[in-house]
């Protein structure tokens, strides 16, 4: 059974860590979710909510209907009474606020927990609602308190035994308060017994550990949402990981930097929004040029300018494609989900120093900083690849070294500077092969053909996108990037609707180089495609007919700002159907 | 000392007969060559400009950039391997034109790099045009009717931004504008000097013969110690203006803040080994 929680309040209640604990909680008791929080783009006041879908089975997406609602104050009921699932339990303050002229659906179920007075009774301040409101939530669902206690010990060790045991007290007042007062109420939740342990992870730290496991040595990064949550997981832990990662003045300093450590040798990253691409457009044309590997995470929100900072979209595919002057060859990787983001971050990296040249991660707001439960990662099975890096050996075995040698794959050995010979040079202008500027109309021509090799090498081993589901199926819906989750739940819900219906997904991650001839027959042998985008235009639609020809004439596409539902798509089906 | 040929390339200067840039190369080459530094012992960042040409003239590792980020990429190949020694140069279009921020965050850093400015009031390669440098009232290209605003002031921005060298050489005096890189280049933090380099194409009112007239060299009694003098210092123009150190400091650097880099640097340093990489993937477990 798939559910919902979602717990509101205004900005500074907490509900932010609330939802953590709570999937936390959740995964340790042996269920599958999905997290995602909605905040204006303020950092006080403002109403903020956090949602987590769960369920015993693998759930992919988060779903809207809302099961259970904690309201930490009134707003939240006015709010999202809308949304409420038939039957749906409502835990609220009926001793502070009033609901009853709300006309909440007839079949809602109420939990009224006074949370001030429990709060009083444990010695706390009212700042910690949020707590007694975790406790009640985990009674509602008939799970054991152990897995709350369990993650709060966690979370309040470094403050020491008294803060645990003070917050342990606190939740567990909201636990006891719904056993004693509702326990006909309780409907609890049928977990199977796990196989594996799962991680609960958001997509940010995702990327973030892919980064590390491929040896990441130099990140730069300018505030911005939705990458802030890297940026402060990747500061934290870079002493222990040994790289660097330093906050430059603005982004274009971050990618001239990056570019420079790569220089140095060093495995390098940037990440951004969309703005703060538009700074770094020509660093990477310079990183182009000078054929020098810089990996970029580029998160993307809804614009254009500033936009809806908080907020998610898909709508930067062609810009991130096109964006820079000149002709160079560049990757564009977009995951869908938690382990794709953790390998994808990571095969980056290998990418970006095989051929030399600036790799993007293309990810959004909903998908950095959902939280999922996923399959533990594999760090170890990440291979490190740097290419035609030379050895040190090899590198001061003549004193000049030319940098940019024509070569079959158009690939060069690259040396680093500091080795005691081998010297070179990078060299914005049009260079020859030592490196040195050249503006002869035959090494012009021979240049940019080597270039453009790697990007001919890059199209040779791209691998085909996965299709999910059935053979032979009666919609193929595309997409790429962070709808797989939604999409795969909509073909769960589309075929429990009607169990004969044949449907599958073809899912698009390698952007640049893309897979034109897979995707070719993916789509030649398919009866009728449904092409899933979180933008207004159908960005990979028109991708797909520039690289194959096909046109795809049904498209769903949300561009509100807001992640893409399974509802939404059922809702899309039946229109175009 | 080593010759200065050892900094021969195969491509001849392309720069104006008697542009200045010839004194600051000459100074330099110099300079390399008395400190006994092979092309392979130190790494060259260059803008665009006219100076940044020289990429092409001076045997090195190097990196000519972008139009106005010399600064970071250098800044980025120190953070990567802090044994490196980083020397920019940058026009002052590149410099106050486009990248004045990197130029403040990178004095205040303080990070061990020397960084030489090709001061000569003009944009020499987009074929002379005002440069944020020139004098008020200059006629350009692109100030038919003179400069309106006031010049910035190169030092006066490095005193303020926390430079912990900050020197004023001239491309007319080579032996000196040597000796200035030299302390410069040995000094550990960020170096700044602002050469004058006449761009004798360009500019028809600063030349060798004016700088000459209106320079001189701060004398011995001159400590170099004090912020605030050298501020003083920097607001000289007109007729005396000087020339030499002006502010000199000893600080920690930025990279001796970065633990991770105490031992080796940051390319040398092993991968995370397993547990560590067990640890981080624990926690989210
Ligand atoms: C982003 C960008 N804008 C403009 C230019 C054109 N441009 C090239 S050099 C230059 C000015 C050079 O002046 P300066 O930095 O003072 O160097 P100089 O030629 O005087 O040595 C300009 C504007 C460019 N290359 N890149
Ligand atoms: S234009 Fe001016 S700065 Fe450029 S080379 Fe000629 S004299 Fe030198
Ligand atoms: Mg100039």
């Amino acid at each position: 059974m798939i559910k919902t929680w979602k717990i509101g309040g205004e900005a500074g209640f907490g509900i932010m860590v609330s939802g953590t604990t709570f999937s936390r909680s959740l995964a340790r008791a042996g269920l599958y979710l999905v997290e995602t929080s909605e905040y204006p783009s303020l950092i006080r006041g403002g109403h903020n909510t956090v949602a987590v879908t769960f369920s015993e089975k693998p759930v992919y997406a988060p779903y809207k209907p809302v099961d259970i609602l904690v309201a930490l104050n009134k707003e939240t009921v006015i709010f999202h009474k809308d949304e409420l699932a038939p039957g749906a339990s409502v835990l609220y303050d009926g001793t502070s606020y009033d609901i009853s002229q709300e006309n909440l659906r007839p079949d809602a179920v109420f939990f009224s927990i006074p949370f001030g007075k429990l709060i009083k009774e444990s010695g706390g301040e009212m700042i910690m609602r949020n707590t007694v409101a975790l406790g009640a939530s985990i009674a509602v669902l008939g799970l054991p308190f152990e897995h709350l206690a369990h993650i709060l010990t966690a979370q309040f060790t470094k403050k020491g035994q008294k803060v645990v045991d003070f917050n342990i007290t606190v939740a567990k007042s909201g636990y006891d308060y719904i056993v004693v007062n509702y326990k006909e109420k309780i409907t609890p939740m049928k977990i199977e017994k796990k196989e594996k342990e799962q991680m609960v992870i958001t997509g940010a730290e995702a990327s973030g550990l892919g980064a590390i496991a491929a040896g990441i040595k130099f990140f730069a990064a300018y505030p911005m949402t939705p990458i802030n949550a890297l940026l402060s997981y990747m500061a934290a832990v870079q002493v222990k990981g040994n790289f660097i990662y330093k906050q430059p003045e603005d982004e274009i300093a971050a990618i001239n930097m990056a570019i420079g450590a790569s220089f140095s040798g060093a495995r390098s990253m940037v990440a951004t929004s969309g703005g703060g691409f538009s700074l770094m457009v020509e660093g990477t044309s310079l990183a182009g040029m000078v054929e020098q590997p810089v990996v970029i995470i580029m998160g993307m929100r809804p614009g254009p300018a500033t936009g809806l900072p908080t907020w998610t979209g898909q709508a930067d595919l062609h810009f991130i494609l096109n964006a820079s002057q000149g002709e160079f060859p560049r990757i564009v990787l977009a995951p869908g989900d938690m382990e794709e983001m953790f390998k994808l971050t990571a095969e980056a990296f290998n990418l970006a120093d095989r051929y030399q040249t600036p790799t993007f991660v293309l990810v959004d707001k909903y998908l950095f900083e959902a939280r999922f439960t996923t399959n533990v990662f594999h760090p170890e099975e990440i291979v490190i690849d740097r290419g035609k890096l030379l050895s040190y050996e090899d590198q001061i075995k003549t004193p000049d070294h030319n940098r940019f040698q024509f070569t079959e794959d158009g690939i060069s050995p690259r040396g680093i500077p500091g080795r005691p010979g081998g010297v070179f040079r990078a060299n914005s202008d049009e260079h020859n092969e030592a490196g040195y500027s050249d503006e002869e109309a035959a090494n012009t021509a021979k240049m940019i053909e080597k270039r453009m090799k790697k990007q001919q090498m890059a199209n040779m081993a791209v691998p085909a996108p996965i299709v999910y589901g059935d053979a032979d199926a009666e919609i193929t819906f595309s997409g790429w990037g962070s709808t797989k989750g939604a999409i795969l739940e909509a073909i769960k819900k589309l075929k429990v609707q009607n169990s004969n219906l044949k449907v599958n997904y073809m899912h698009v991650n390698y952007i640049n180089p893309f897979p034109s001839e897979a995707v070719e027959q993916i789509l030649k042998n398919a009866k009728r495609v449904v092409d899933v985008e979180g933008n207004h235009n159908g960005q990979l639609a028109d991708l797909i007919r520039m690289k194959t020809g096909i046109y795809i004439k049904d498209r769903i596409l949300k561009y509100d700002g807001r992640p893409f539902y399974p509802e939404d798509i059922i809702e899309g089906v039946k229109k175009i159907i | 000392m080593i010759s200065t040929s050892t900094f021969n390339t195969p491509c001849t200067p392309n720069w104006c007969p008697g542009c200045g840039d010839f004194g600051i190369w000459s100074a330099l080459r110099r300079a390399l060559s008395n400190l006994g530094w092979k092309p392979s012992d130190f790494v060259m960042v260059y803008g665009i400009g006219c100076h940044g040409h020289m990429v092409n003239f001076l045997k090195s590792y190097a990196f000519e950039t972008l139009h106005g980020r010399p600064i970071p990429v250098a800044e980025g190949i120190k953070l990567a391997n802090n044994k490196l020694n980083v020397i920019v140069m940058a026009g002052d279009g590149d410099t106050f034109g486009e990248g004045t921020n990197h130029l403040v965050h990178a004095a205040r850093r303080n990070i061990d790099i020397t960084m030489i400015l090709h001061d000569n009031q003009v944009y020499g390669l987009t074929t002379g045009q005002t440069a944020p440098t020139a004098q008020k009232g200059f006629k350009t290209k692109s100030t038919p009717y003179g400069v309106l605003e006031e010049p910035v002031n190169p030092i006066g921005i490095a005193v303020a931004a926390g430079a912990t060298f900050i020197a004023r050489g001239f491309a007319g005096d080579i032996p000196f504008t040597q000796s200035l890189i030299e302390q410069a280049i040995a000094h550990k933090g960020f170096s700044f000097i602002d050469v004058f380099q006449p761009c004798v194409t360009f500019n028809k009112i600063n030349t060798y013969q004016w700088f000459s007239d209106h320079t001189y060299y701060l004398p011995k009694e001159y400590g170099a110690n004090d912020r605030g003098e050298a501020y003083k210092k920097a607001l000289e123009w007109g007729d005396k203006i000087p020339l030499g150190i002006l502010y000199k400091e000893e600080k920690p650097t930025y990279e001796d803040g970065i633990p991770q880099i105490k031992d080796k640097p940051i390319i040398e340093t092993p991968l995370p080994t397993r547990e560590i990489m067990d640890a981080f993937i624990n926690e989210f477990i």
